[in-house]
């Protein structure tokens, strides 16, 4: 009996000791942190992607609280409904920022962009593009062998084995930016989602002149500016053969999207429009010979 | 001109190299060995052999196609040198339901699981028959006897030389005889002749470097020379150490497998002299009476380490020399 | 007594089926396409526009800044344009074109065939001449000449090294050229240690071209300070660093140029190039280009002015095979693969090489087996799957400790490995970025 309670008082007494000592140390050595930056950071999504510009969730929230502003603050994962959340646990006013999700702004598929030689080097797009403009007469266009599909850490992009593009999925993505940085053509960009999830886009990046343009690519942009011309709202530039859709003037208006003679303007998410009767003329011109 | 133009980045030519070409020539380095093994043994080094191949073959192949879902490659030869070599180390009349036991373990344990071949930390064939001399001790020690030309009974039970040494370590065993292949033991470590020659093909072929083996033979030879300065009997004699057990085969085969060895000459050597001492160690002062097994593991553990402190002689460390 | 290159190495079949041919002359095409970027360095202004009438020889591009190189007309006739074409980088870029009408030089171009071997210029004039001719390094490298020829502050010259190496299999380029124009490479040579102020020079020719070190052996007993040093068959023998090392047993550091450890090494082709623009005063239009392959009919080495389309070369040499799987602008090992045969002959284009589609098709690469194979063969001592690994996992830092900037990319990683893995290809794309780290690091 005597051994068992020596047994419990000595290590009942080691646990204590250690305890105590464990204790006043935590207390006299701990750093002194702001609450709040870790009452923030426990509002964040955790998927530590980088989306926000900062390496981290943790030094997101340790900037969110440095900060005067919510201005320039944004967790593109969490969105808005986390965005709020910080502002209110700061006592700020939370900013409003645009959703974006990421588009692709090439639409040369196998079909549209003849393939012109046989691509045999490592499965990676930065290696091809320092290697050569690519194997279709587009220099400028998607190589297809996925750096942005391996870069995207939320499965939201995927190429599609028929046409060789990335689609991008737009439930998943969180307009993180990864898939921005890792193509080596600039060919995707964050643009607004838009109302509806509505937007219109330039779906190329070529910047040939539009006849060698369009000799490589059935779709590409060649610079002819007549979407320019209809636009009411001066919201397209033409820069280097190629016109550029700038999301804040664009209202959606669709005018654009029927005068580009390749239709490379690209309109997501509206209603089809409805078929007006063909006129007469038509049917005169396919009689057959 | 139809064809379109193949576009890659250079080099455009290629060695002819390939993992299977490396690893057949292992294979035919292990010839030699493998036809006193038949010699010695007949029939059941024969059977003992191909039972392992088709097991490590037949595990592989199911385990890639229907458990991992990927195609199987097993014509690559490296599955057929896991089981040659499992067979070279057991003795040649163990239970064929233990060697299909140790090879699942081999092949499913330490080499798939762990990502298959260039994954995986230890060599699957000394992995193996670790795991089939600590769960069956007895059968794994119960050595056939050599079947000599004028002999014709069955096998009867036998110890090596390093078994005769552990509990009678005064007597000088026959060292010729071990050299050439008489003495009992398991497949592989029957000649050490005929691994010799197969070190010489390995070598030749370019498949190894001498770093490894030389490394490990020299530093037992040194290890136990010393020893023997001091105190000459012949469990200290290192010509014994040298011919008897897997040191040989060891040393040539299984030490220097590419996938759980280091890669830059330096290191090569580290771990050649580490596996060296600890192998005399074992053999020594250890309850077992063969280390090889044990070391060449235990270095194996140790490799990734190696490889990332030592760094290959890189150019422009020495300026000026004459 | 052959010497070699002390780390790594490999010895690719050699192939060289036109070692035997004499340098053959090509018929002018109708039009030429001259880019303006045929070097190392920034590309050049144009200084003609359409409409002007040019001669062989006429400026044509003008250099931008120290590291570039002036571009010469290499036929006469009138420009056409100055628009994009494609080149062998495989991007378009900027090119003049010219209608060719008759072959009128220049007339301060000497067209004589006799050897000239004096020289009474000044070394700085000797530089001019070198720099106004727009000699860059016609072994493939295309660094503008007289930028190498003018050492940093601070650093001298001690020897001259002749590179007559040429260890890429199938091209036969500097062969032919060491042969047939053996006094004129020799007195280029003495031109080079002038304008350097070196007082010796060192040939390094690989021991696969015995008639071409017996020549030169013989020959240069006649030029004060010039030794032949005959060289063992090993791949990347004719590498700057490599050869350096092979010749004077220094091994030049991590980071820093050859002239660090005072040796300048030129390409015999731009010893050639030199000789005719310090002696002939002619700039550099043409150059020898090899056209072999396998499956040509006709394998050739063919003396070709800048701008020809490589297509015309090809049917010189019996016309594309058949089976065509690649064609190469250079060497086997370190070449360009082209996607079309219509760009055009530049300063930089020493071979072109026609693969069959059996042999040019990679096989599909398998999981590193770790047999250390590529460090054993890598002439730089670096980790070729270490380096490929942490490209692919965008460890920068620890790929610049391991060396990766100082890769010569002679592709000898990948040519060993039997995982069939693309090591170079990855190597050269983390060299890239830990490159352009650097940089940023810097400012």
């Amino acid at each position: 009996m005597s051994v068992l309670l020596t047994a419990v008082a000595t290590l009942g007494i080691i646990g204590a000791g250690s305890s105590a000592i464990l204790y006043l140390v935590s207390q006299k050595f701990k750093v002194e942190e702001d609450p709040r930056i870790q009452e923030v950071q426990d509002a964040l999504p955790a998927a530590n992607c980088g989306g926000c510009g900062f390496p981290g969730c943790a030094s997101f929230a340790a900037a969110c609280v440095k900060a005067e502003t919510m201005d320039g603050l944004n967790c593109p994962v969490g969105g808005q409904v986390t965005m709020d959340q910080v502002a209110a646990i700061l006592g700020r006013k939370a900013s409003v920022a645009a959703k974006k999700v990421a588009v692709v702004r090439c639409s040369g598929t196998c079909d549209e962009r003849p393939r012109l030689n046989l691509y045999d080097g490592a499965s990676n797009c930065s290696v091809a593009a320092a290697l050569y403009g690519g194997d279709t007469g587009c220099s400028f266009g998607c190589l297809g062998l996925g750096d942005c599909v391996d870069s995207c850490a939320f499965d939201a992009i995927h190429i599609n084995p028929e046409t060789l593009l990335p689609e991008v999925v737009e439930d998943k993505c969180t307009a993180c930016g990864a898939c921005v940085k890792a193509c080596p053509k600039d060919i995707i960009e964050l643009r607004n989602v838009g109302p509806k999830s509505r937007r219109i886009y330039v779906s190329c990046v070529n910047k040939d002149k539009g006849a060698v343009a369009k000799k490589a690519c059935n779709v590409a942009c060649i610079g002819c500016t007549k979407c320019q011309q209809v636009c009411p709202f001066e919201a397209i530039t033409i820069d280097n053969n190629l016109a550029y859709i700038d999301d804040d003037k664009c209202r959606l208006c669709r005018k654009c999207v029927p005068v580009c003679p390749t239709n490379s303007i690209l309109e997501l998410n509206f209603p089809v429009k409805k078929e007006k009767p063909s006129a007469p003329r038509d049917e005169e011109a396919t009689v057959t010979v | 001109m139809e064809n379109k133009l193949i576009v890659s980045p250079s080099p455009h030519v290629h060695s002819g190299d390939t993992i299977q070409k490396n690893m057949y020539a292992v294979l035919i380095a292990l010839l030699p060995a493998f036809l006193v093994a038949l010699y010695v043994f007949r029939l059941e080094a024969l059977m003992i052999t191909v039972y392992a191949v088709f097991f490590c073959m037949g595990f592989e192949y199911l385990i890639v196609k229907y458990l991992l879902k990927k195609e199987p490659t097993i014509l690559d030869g490296s599955a057929i040198i896991t089981g040659v070599l499992l067979a070279f180390n057991v003795p040649s009349g163990l239970p064929i339901w233990i060697l299909a036991l140790g090879s699942l373990f081999a092949i499913g344990v330490v080499k798939l699981t762990f990502g298959g071949l260039g994954n995986n930390i230890f060599n699957p064939a000394i992995a193996g028959r670790i795991f089939l001399l600590i769960s069956f001790p007895a059968q794994m020690t119960t050595w056939t006897a050599p079947v000599t030309a004028a002999a014709t009974t069955d096998a009867i039970s036998s110890a090596t030389v390093l078994g005769v040494l552990k509990s009678a370590p005064g007597t000088m065993p026959p060292l010729m005889d071990m050299f050439l292949g008489t003495e009992p033991g398991s497949l592989g470590e029957m000649s050490v002749a005929a691994l010799l020659l197969g070190l010489i093909y390995l070598l030749w072929k370019k498949v190894i470097t001498w770093h490894i083996p030389l490394s490990i033979l020299a530093t037992v030879a040194l290890f136990t020379g010393i020893l023997y300065l001091f105190n000459p009997t012949p469990v200290y004699h290192p010509l014994v150490h040298l011919f008897s057990g897997g040191l040989m085969l060891g040393a040539v085969f299984m030490a220097t497998d590419y996938v759980t060895s280091p890669m830059t000459r330096k290191g090569m050597l580290i771990y050649g002299v580490a596996i060296g001492f600890i192998t005399v160690a074992i053999r020594l002062w250890g309850a077992y009476p063969e280390g090889v097994s044990f070391a060449i593991l235990l270095m194996n553990a140790f490799t990734p380490l190696i490889n990332n402190y030592t760094t290959p002689k890189r150019f422009g460390e020495r300026v000026k020399h004459g | 007594m052959l010497k070699t290159f002390r780390i790594g190495g490999i010895h690719p079949k050699e192939n060289k089926y036109s070692a035997g041919r004499t340098i053959q002359s090509i018929v002018i095409p109708d039009q030429v396409i001259i880019p303006l970027s045929q070097h190392i360095g920034a590309p050049c202004q144009p200084v003609v526009k359409k409409g002007d009438q040019v001669k062989v020889g006429t400026l044509i591009g003008k250099a931008v800044g120290f590291v570039s190189a002036n571009i010469h007309s290499s036929v006469s006739g009138t420009v056409l344009k100055i628009d994009k074409a494609p080149d062998a980088s495989g991007y378009k870029r900027d090119a003049v074109f010219i209608k060719v009408e008759g072959d009128e030089w220049e007339p301060f171009v000497d067209r004589s065939e006799a050897v000239v071997r004096e020289c009474t210029l000044t070394p700085k004039e000797i530089l001019d001449k070198i720099a106004a001719a727009g000699i860059v390094g016609m072994g493939g490298a295309t660094f503008p000449t007289h930028v190498k020829l003018t050492p940093p502050p601070g650093m001298k010259a001690e020897v001259l090294i002749i590179n007559g190496v040429e260890c890429e299999p199938y091209l036969t380029s500097d062969h032919r050229l060491m042969m047939e124009k053996t006094d004129e490479i020799l007195t280029g040579t003495t031109l080079i240690m002038k304008a350097l102020n070196v007082h010796s020079a060192i040939i390094g020719i690989e021991n696969n071209k015995r008639d071409a070190i017996a020549q030169f052996t013989r020959k240069s007993k006649e030029y004060a300070g010039i030794t032949v040093q005959p060289l063992k068959v090993q791949y990347p023998q004719g590498g700057e660093k490599q050869l350096i090392d092979a010749l004077t047993g220094r091994q030049v550091p991590s980071g820093a140029l050859p002239i660090s450890v005072g040796a300048v090494v030129q390409n015999v082709g731009s010893v050639f190039a030199i000789y005719e623009a310090v002696q002939k005063n002619k700039p550099l239009v043409e150059r020898v280009v090899t056209v072999t392959g396998k499956e040509v009919k006709q394998p050739c080495n063919i003396l070709s002015r800048v701008g020809i389309p490589l297509i015309n070369l090809i049917d010189e040499a019996g016309g594309l095979p058949e089976n065509t799987g690649k064609v190469i602008s250079g060497g086997p090992m370190m070449g360009k693969a082209l996607a079309s045969i219509d760009i055009p002959v530049t300063k930089g284009t020493s071979g072109v090489l026609i693969i069959p589609t059996p042999e040019a098709k990679r096989k599909a690469m398998k999981d590193c087996i770790r047999c250390a194979k590529c460090v054993n063969v890598c002439p730089m001592g670096l980790n070729p799957t270490l380096l490929m690994n942490l490209t692919e996992y965008a460890v920068w830092d620890r790929a610049e400790k391991n060396g990766i900037t100082d890769c010569i990319e002679c592709g000898s990683c990948s040519y060993t490995c039997p995982a069939d893995r693309p090591l170079l290809d990855y190597i050269r794309l983390g060299k890239g970025r830990v490159n352009a780290v650097i940089r940023a690091r810097k400012n």
